[in-house]
């Protein structure tokens, strides 16, 4: 029923949509289109143009070519692969960074959702890694925003805090319901989390596959490890295998340990 | 028991710093009792001493040091001023930059007492003399410092703020200065220096009051114990301004980890 509710939104649209840097076009005629209230993730090689069309989703950026459609009114929040707090501010100022100070109360809340309430007076510096992407994500959320775009956040986390914060994330995009788009290179972070995998390649979707195994998602689920596996072969294949070169031979052990490391 | 052992190390440790100078006073001392000194070329300590309490009583040194400390408090407030001022222009906007760096940088480069003959011509030996020469020498610092500090921000941390609504007048109260203000203080630091240097070269060049006056006006009769005692002077007076502008640096740069104290 809810999830009927947010179809009917309007969804983002890119169509054509192409990015160059210089000589190298980095998204290149990209169509997708993005329900209301989805999670998506964007999944690719260092390189695939992820970054960049989470940055034009974002407005930090403006495409070259084709068309972005985002629905009237929205709201977006961009959250970084560094926390990006600012350090002369209190944990609960950085978190009401730009909102009117008759909201500084929602600010608190924020910081209570992700259990940092009692870090409020506390200097960023002083807070760990994980901590620290906690308070952004607080930040992003207290803005209510209709469009949450994550660029790969928990990147620089170590493995323990990175399953935290995906517990964390899952709970509060359950609670809000925004459209969220998550950019990351850990497809098992993307099946955890997402209810769309697209996978990116030289800046066009290789991929597009739903997700729809019931929350919370552990390893444990072989379905969740068969669809883990299955979208890190079609990555590690790259783009040079246009055609699914494994019904027709199987890749050497060399050849694949090569592709891995190019990860 | 331990807290008792823990206030004497405390004690020592606050005293081990003066242990040098304290050793160099009692050997001068007793080099000029012992005859090793001829007065004329060094007084001993004791005679600065008494100098110093026949200046304290007669009113002449509050009424020196009073003119000192106007002097550079109007040289400084001026040339402070300004270069924060010029600087902030610069760093914030390419036009700026471009219209002033140049000039500033050329000007930068003239020893403020090469100008010193061409000052006299202008305002004589009068009071705007000099605070004329320390507005010109403590410029160029701060100037300096202001506008590599604003340069030098992160990016990242402005791509952000703007993309978190701040922009104008926000952006600049609430990231632009808070995040140049360590690279301002140290450039203001530096120029408190260089502001009592300057002054008392020309205290001692042309002037009939302050403490610069006070030491050439006592070489003149070879009074070499008040030129000591001038020497002292400066050098205390050094040391209060410096404390000074630490005690700033620790207030303002409360977030910084250099400044958090040893938990």
């Amino acid at each position: 029923m809810k999830l009927d509710d947010l179809k009917t939104g309007n969804p983002i649209l890119l169509q054509g949509l192409s990015r160059r840097f210089g000589e190298r076009l980095v998204l290149d005629q990209l169509d997708l289109q993005i329900p209301q209230g989805q999670f998506l993730a964007i999944v690719g090689r260092s390189g695939c143009g992820k970054s960049t069309l989470l940055r034009l989703l974002g407005g930090l950026d403006q495409p070259d070519g084709g068309l972005l459609q985002q629905p009237a009114g929205q709201s977006v929040r961009v959250m970084f692969q560094e926390a990006r707090l600012l350090p002369w501010k209190s944990v609960l100022d950085n978190v009401a960074l730009g909102l009117p100070a008759s909201r500084r109360g929602e600010a608190e809340q924020a910081l209570a959702e992700v259990g940092l309430a009692d870090r409020a007076q506390e200097w960023p510096a002083r807070l760990s890694g994980g901590q620290r992407q906690r308070v952004a994500l607080a930040r992003a959320l207290v803005h209510q925003p209709s469009l949450l775009l994550l660029d790969e956040p928990l990147g620089a986390l170590d493995a323990l805090t990175r399953l935290e914060m995906q517990g964390l994330i899952e709970r509060l995009w359950q609670q809000h319901g925004c459209t969220t788009v998550l950019v990351t290179h850990d497809v098992s972070e993307a099946v955890t989390l997402a209810d769309r995998v697209v996978l990116l390649e030289e800046g066009r979707v290789a991929l597009d596959l739903p997700v729809e195994l019931p929350r919370s998602r552990t390893h444990a689920d072989p379905r969740f490890v068969a669809l883990e596996q299955h979208i890190l072969q079609r990555v590690l294949q790259g783009p040079s295998f246009n055609t699914p070169l494994i019904n027709e031979a199987p890749l050497t052990s060399l050849h694949f340990s090569q592709l891995h490391w190019a990860l | 028991m331990s807290r008792s052992v823990s206030f004497a190390r405390g004690l020592w440790q606050g005293l081990l710093p003066w242990l040098v100078p304290l050793l160099l006073v009692i050997g001068w001392q007793i080099a000029s009792l012992a005859g090793w000194l001829n007065h004329r070329v060094l007084p001993a300590p004791s005679e600065v001493l008494v100098a110093f309490w026949q200046l304290l009583v007669s009113g002449d040194l509050f009424r020196h040091l009073a003119v000192s400390f106007a002097r550079v408090a109007a040289g400084f407030v001026i040339g402070a001023g300004l270069g924060l001022l010029f600087g902030l222009l610069t760093g914030v906007s390419r036009l700026g930059e471009a219209l002033f760096d140049t000039t500033l940088q050329m000007l930068r480069n003239i020893p403020p007492l090469a100008i010193l003959p061409l000052v006299i011509l202008w305002f004589g030996i009068d009071e705007s003399a000099k605070v004329f020469l320390v507005a010109f020498a403590v410029l160029f610092p701060v100037y300096l410092n202001t506008y590599h500090g604003i340069r030098s921000l992160d990016p990242q941390l402005l791509e952000m703020a703007r993309s978190y609504g701040l922009s104008g007048r926000e952006l600049f109260r609430q990231v632009v200065l808070p995040g140049a203000l360590p690279s301002i203080l140290v450039g203001i630091r530096y120029a408190l220096g260089i502001a009592w240097i300057i002054l008392i070269v020309a205290e001692t060049l042309s002037a009939t009051s302050g403490i610069g006056y006070l030491a050439a006006n006592a070489r003149e009769f070879l009074q070499t114990d008040i030129v000591v005692l001038s020497i002292l002077l400066y050098a205390a007076l050094g040391k209060v301004v410096d404390v000074a502008a630490r005690l700033l640096e620790k207030r303002w740069l409360r977030w910084h980890p250099s400044y958090f104290k040893a938990a």
